[in-house]
């Protein structure tokens, strides 16, 4: 079991507010890691911390290490434009750009430069089946993508992330704006990329992280109040305070 | 109509309850006032119809399209105006497009706060600066110094250009800026989650998803262009000669469409065949107005996706 990511004494302030408060886990190699707590515990905050995604916040500030693969993603000699390469991400409400299926899923290698225009076609087909959605749109990829139902336009952007060849996903609450089935979709669509893919999710939804995660984090107020494997932590938990969030006593 | 007991019995479609008068009278005004800016619209326009079209007749088209302008001569050739119009806003849109929306870029996507919070409110207080201010500036300050740089006289198609230029600016960046602020934050997300750059997320996401916005943008700079007259007037040296291309195409004298109504319609007899000619220009403007805004209609309409983010 290797470490993809080691979180070591990470701190994170907006401002004044200390949003993290001394992180120390690890994220395990391809496999799925679920991050659980009440709104505003801090789980995001973490997430785009990951990707330096927070980067554009001007008042926001890191101090600790993420280590990707032993290198600290804070370090000056970082390129934030190949970290978030090998980080991606995919957020709460789908986002796709309002242009066609195919240019949003070649945005990223074109930008990148990963892939030639003659390989393009490919790597599209490529991400799209591996998010589960090639069959749905394969003859609809000139289209706009906004015409996607919420949870097709989910998996693209899923397919979208992985077109770029990422390490790692970052998926944040990516069921929360889709119907039962959709979501379904895609706790299979992220047991199936957990093959390829190291995924870290944050979630609202315990049963969520319950079904369909290997690790799972419990954030209270900026603190990792408990860290471990799934199973153990949903029916064995070490801190009073996760016992009480995850029965609903508290949270 | 038998009602069950206890449930209210549905009213009868026909016999709703008499509206209570305040809203009729309301109502009958809100009409009225909208029916007659139509009827106003459609006067204006049989008028403009009524004094232009018998120079179409009366001149005839070829004459119309004869290259020498000479009215004391009936000769009535448009082709120098069209040019000099030609000319003078296609010269302001080269200058004002580009310079409109780079700056703002500047300001919607690379101006710190405090610096965007300065430049917007100033941007837009130079969009009611008088026409004829402007003017003033072009003949005093920019005439000269075009005169100085070798052109045979200041007042030329590029000064007036220049003028423009700068007239359509503030509509430009004020109305590109507010339709970049309407692309919906996620589409940044997104494109810088991927790697993208911030130069290459404005590029390849911000600008397209705005695209209907900076079309707006650019087609009412154009439309303010094209119809401005004193300003134009004062500096583009009010020659009716098509420029040539050997002399330096944009540094000669020349007159546009609505320059020679202005300056003209002060001296004809009314009724007479150069009083017909004049309102055959306003034809033409008219009729180029209204390509241009089926142009912008067709441009935004056409991109086949659904229009969301980046709209007015």
């Amino acid at each position: 079991m290797d470490k993809k990511i080691e979180v070591n004494k990470f701190d994170f302030y907006y401002g004044d507010f200390q949003a993290l408060i001394d992180l120390n886990f690890p994220i395990i190699k391809n496999q799925i890691t679920a991050l659980i707590g009440p709104s505003g515990c801090g789980k995001s905050t973490f997430l785009r911390a990951i990707n330096r995604m927070n980067d554009t916040i001007s008042i926001a500030r890191a101090d600790g290490e993420i280590l990707l693969d032993g290198k600290n993603v804070y370090d000056q000699d970082v390129d934030v434009s190949e970290l978030r390469q090998r980080v991606g991400m995919v957020f709460q409400r789908p986002n796709p750009f309002p242009q066609s299926v195919f240019d949003n899923v070649a945005y990223g290698p074109r930008v990148l430069g990963t892939a030639t225009k003659h390989e393009l076609p490919d790597v599209v087909e490529k991400s799209l089946r591996g998010a589960a959605l090639w069959d749905e749109v394969k003859d609809k990829l000139k289209s706009s993508a906004l015409d996607l139902n919420p949870g097709q336009q989910q998996r693209m952007c899923i397919a979208r992330a992985i077109a770029v060849q990422p390490e790692v996903i970052l998926m944040d609450e990516p069921c929360s704006a889709l119907d039962p089935i959709a979501t379904l979709h895609v706790e299979d669509l992220m047991r199936e990329l957990s093959k390829d893919y190291t995924i870290v999710i944050v979630t609202h939804s315990m049963q969520q992280a319950a079904r369909a995660s290997d690790w799972t984090g419990f954030f209270w107020l900026g603190k990792l109040v408990e860290f471990g494997g799934t199973h153990e932590l949903f029916t064995n938990p070490k801190q009073e305070l996760t016992e009480a969030y995850i029965t609903g006593r508290q949270g | 109509m038998t009602a069950q007991q206890g449930v209210p019995s549905p009213l009868p479609v026909d016999e709703a309850p008499p509206r209570p008068k305040r809203e009729i009278v309301i109502e009958a005004f809100i009409r009225v006032a909208g029916v007659s800016t139509i009827i106003i619209i459609i006067l204006i326009f049989a008028f403009l119809l009524k004094e232009g079209l018998p120079a179409f007749f009366k001149v005839s088209i070829t004459g119309l399209l004869a290259r020498r302008w000479y009215p004391i001569e009936d000769m009535f050739g448009l082709l120098p105006l069209l040019v000099g119009s030609l000319l003078v806003t296609v010269g302001a849109v080269v200058i004002a497009v580009p310079l409109g929306l780079t700056t703002a870029v500047f300001l919607g996507e690379l101006a710190p706060p405090w610096l965007r919070e300065i430049l917007k409110p100033v941007i837009e207080v130079l969009a009611g600066i008088p026409s004829i201010v402007l003017g003033f500036l072009g003949w005093v300050v920019l005439a000269p110094a075009i005169q100085n740089m070798g052109a045979p006289t200041g007042l030329t198609a590029f000064t007036g250009s220049l003028i423009l230029a700068y007239m359509a600016l503030p509509t430009i960046i004020s109305i590109t800026e507010d339709a970049l602020y309407a692309v919906p934050k996620e589409y940044r997300d997104g494109s810088l989650a991927l790697g993208a750059t911030h130069w290459q997320t404005i590029y390849k996401v911000v600008l397209p998803a705005a695209r209907s916005g900076i079309v707006i943008a650019i087609m009412l700079g154009i439309g303010r262009a094209i119809g401005e007259t004193m300003a134009v007037m004062l500096v583009t040296g009010n020659a009716a000669n098509i420029p040539s291309l050997s002399d330096g195409l944009y540094f000669q004298p020349v007159r546009t469409l609505t320059a020679t109504i202005a300056a003209e319609m002060g001296e004809v007899a009314s009724g007479s065949l150069h009083y017909n000619v004049l309102f055959a220009i306003g034809i033409v403007l008219f009729v180029i107005t209204f390509l241009i805004n089926s142009l912008a209609t067709w441009i935004i309409g056409g991109n086949g996706g659904r229009r969301r983010g980046g709209q007015i």
